[in-house]
């Protein structure tokens, strides 16, 4: 294995919240281009094992390495180290108070000093490739969900970053409007982005993902390909989860 | 008798008690009518004991509060507005630091913002008036900068920092835990989010409460009062009351009343009117 090939590098991740451990030991990696889905049950530790990515959650122990950085070290200059790693949230978290057009400028303009021109050029260019050109001058509020989530995806693109992590980024879609949000996703995927989703898209995870990782109790479950891991799993909680998911009206309860 | 539309049908809970034999409707309707004759009564009395002429003579004679102008409002209101408007300015930016020490990881900065707002919310407004008068004594040779202006805005300051502080904290809180992360997510430092970010999101939540807050100050800039000033610097409470010296008549203290609505009635409309609009807004 040669680390430093991998775009993320995870050894023997733990996360704690007060007592609960959430995270019991996470080794995994990611390869420059590949597409990762990351499914499990609710409280499987997967959002928390994203959020360590880019260390919005500081984890108890363990090794997170991006792009050959190390970002648990404690010298680390994470804000620099961010700047290389889109993230798109459940909630878009888009700022309010600002229209699409500033969503996507401000962080170019403050972090990567940019000039306005460029900014909004390249703004543009990502609201275009999202399908939201044409509504630049809107404020959030004025959008829909999908809108606004293909929006935030626009704003982390604009950073032109190397990874792009997505934390169940159509868990709070209207279900006619999941599918916008996917298509904007698939297309990055094909473009080569490296992607770490966090999902509950079965049908995403099959046709886009390059590998499928199960997730539960807080440690890799199962970590293969869609075919292996969603179409043949091996484990019994795989299973268990898989039926509950892909065939929710016959659950054992 | 009413144009109301008569229903049959009890209200709930309306059941009578046993033996009252009245509908809800009916007793709503002699509840009613002993209310508007408790009024009428007290009406009466009042047009028949106070001695209307005196009371004009006293608190509405037009030659005086003609007197008033212009100074009423050439000196008196200029002032309450400088003290006021002053004091706010400065209660906010200060207001605005207490609340980012307050919310500090730094310890001991926690420490210093609670003792600091603790006190001085605890603290009646004209003793710290009181103090501002003593500091010169306290510390000898110290001057307010801006002497009288600078005074009455220190005091007016100290008064509404407090409260502002616990008012931008709140707004502050009020602003999403994901707004901070996704600005963070972007590569922006803690410093750069809360100034690009998230103060310009908790100052727009606070203009509703901070607008109150400022006509509460406008309020108390007439304890300037008790700071002793004299001529241009005179706000609007310290004016009428010298007028009402002068003149041995109460009418500037009724004029200035009236010019003090002037300004706090529709800044206390605007304020209801923001609020409403940020709560369709949410």
């Amino acid at each position: 294995m040669t680390p430093v090939n991998h775009a993320v590098e995870i050894r023997d991740l733990h996360k704690c919240f007060g007592k609960l451990e959430v995270l019991k030991g996470i080794d995994f990696a990611v390869d420059p281009g590949q597409v990762v889905c990351v499914i499990g049950p609710s409280g499987s530790g997967k959002s928390t094992l994203l959020r360590c990515v880019n260390l919005l959650e500081q984890p108890t122990s363990g090794r997170v390495v991006v792009h050959g950085v190390e970002l648990t070290d404690r010298d680390v200059d994470i804000d620099a180290a961010r700047r290389g790693i889109g993230m798109v949230f459940q909630q878009f978290n888009l700022f309010p108070h600002m229209t699409v057009l500033q969503n996507v400028m401000i962080s170019q303009r403050r972090v990567l000093k940019r000039g306005k021109a460029e900014a909004e050029k390249i703004a543009r260019e990502n609201l275009d490739k999202v399908g939201i050109g044409e509504k630049c001058d809107a404020y959030p509020a004025q959008l829909s969900g999908g809108q606004q989530q293909r929006v935030a995806i626009a704003r982390a693109l604009a950073m032109s970053p190397a990874l792009m992590l997505f934390d169940e980024p159509t868990s709070a879609l209207d279900p006619e409007l999941v599918g916008d949000v996917l298509t904007v996703m698939r297309k990055l995927a094909e473009e080569g982005m490296t992607m770490l989703v966090v999902t509950h898209e079965m049908a995403f995870a099959r046709d886009v993902a390059d590998r499928v990782v199960f997730m539960d109790g807080g440690v890799i479950v199962e970590d293969g390909s869609a075919e292996q891991v969603i179409g043949a799993p091996q484990h019994e909680r795989t299973k268990t989860f898989l039926r509950r998911v892909l065939d929710p009206t016959h659950t054992d309860i | 008798m009413t144009d109301q539309p008569t229903t049959t049908e009890p209200t709930p809970g309306g059941d009578a008690p046993a033996g009252s034999g009245l509908s809800p409707r009916k007793r709503q309707q002699i509840s009613r009518a002993v209310q508007y004759v408790v009024l009428a009564a007290v009406a009466v009395f009042l047009a028949l004991t106070i001695e209307w002429g005196e009371l004009g003579k006293n608190f509405a004679r037009l030659d005086v509060a003609e007197k008033t102008l212009p100074e009423l409002f050439t000196i008196a209101l200029k002032n309450t507005i400088i003290y006021s408007v002053g004091g706010f300015f400065f209660a906010f930016l200060l207001g605005l630091l207490f609340a980012l020490m307050r919310m500090s990881s730094v310890r001991p900065y926690r420490w210093i913002a609670i003792a600091y707002i603790e006190i001085f919310r605890g603290l009646p407004a004209l003793l710290i008036f009181l103090l501002i008068l003593f500091l010169p004594l306290a510390l000898s040779g110290f001057q307010v900068p801006g002497g009288t202006y600078g005074e009455g805005i220190l005091g007016l300051t100290i008064v509404g920092s407090a409260y502002m502080a616990e008012t931008l904290r709140a707004g502050l809180q009020a602003v999403p835990k994901g707004q901070m992360e996704a600005a963070r997510s972007l590569g922006m430092s803690y410093t750069r989010a809360m100034v690009s970010i998230v103060i310009p999101q908790a100052v727009r939540i606070v203009i509703p409460p901070t607008t109150n807050q400022f006509v509460s100050l406008l309020k108390d800039s007439s304890l300037v009062l008790f700071l002793g000033v004299s001529g241009d610097y005179v706000e609007l409470t310290k004016f009428g009351n010298d007028m009402a010296s002068t003149h041995a008549n109460a009418t500037p203290i009724l004029v200035v009343g009236v010019t003090y609505l002037l300004v706090t009635i529709p800044l206390g409309y605007l304020a209801s009117r923001l609020e409403k609009r940020q709560a369709k807004g949410r």
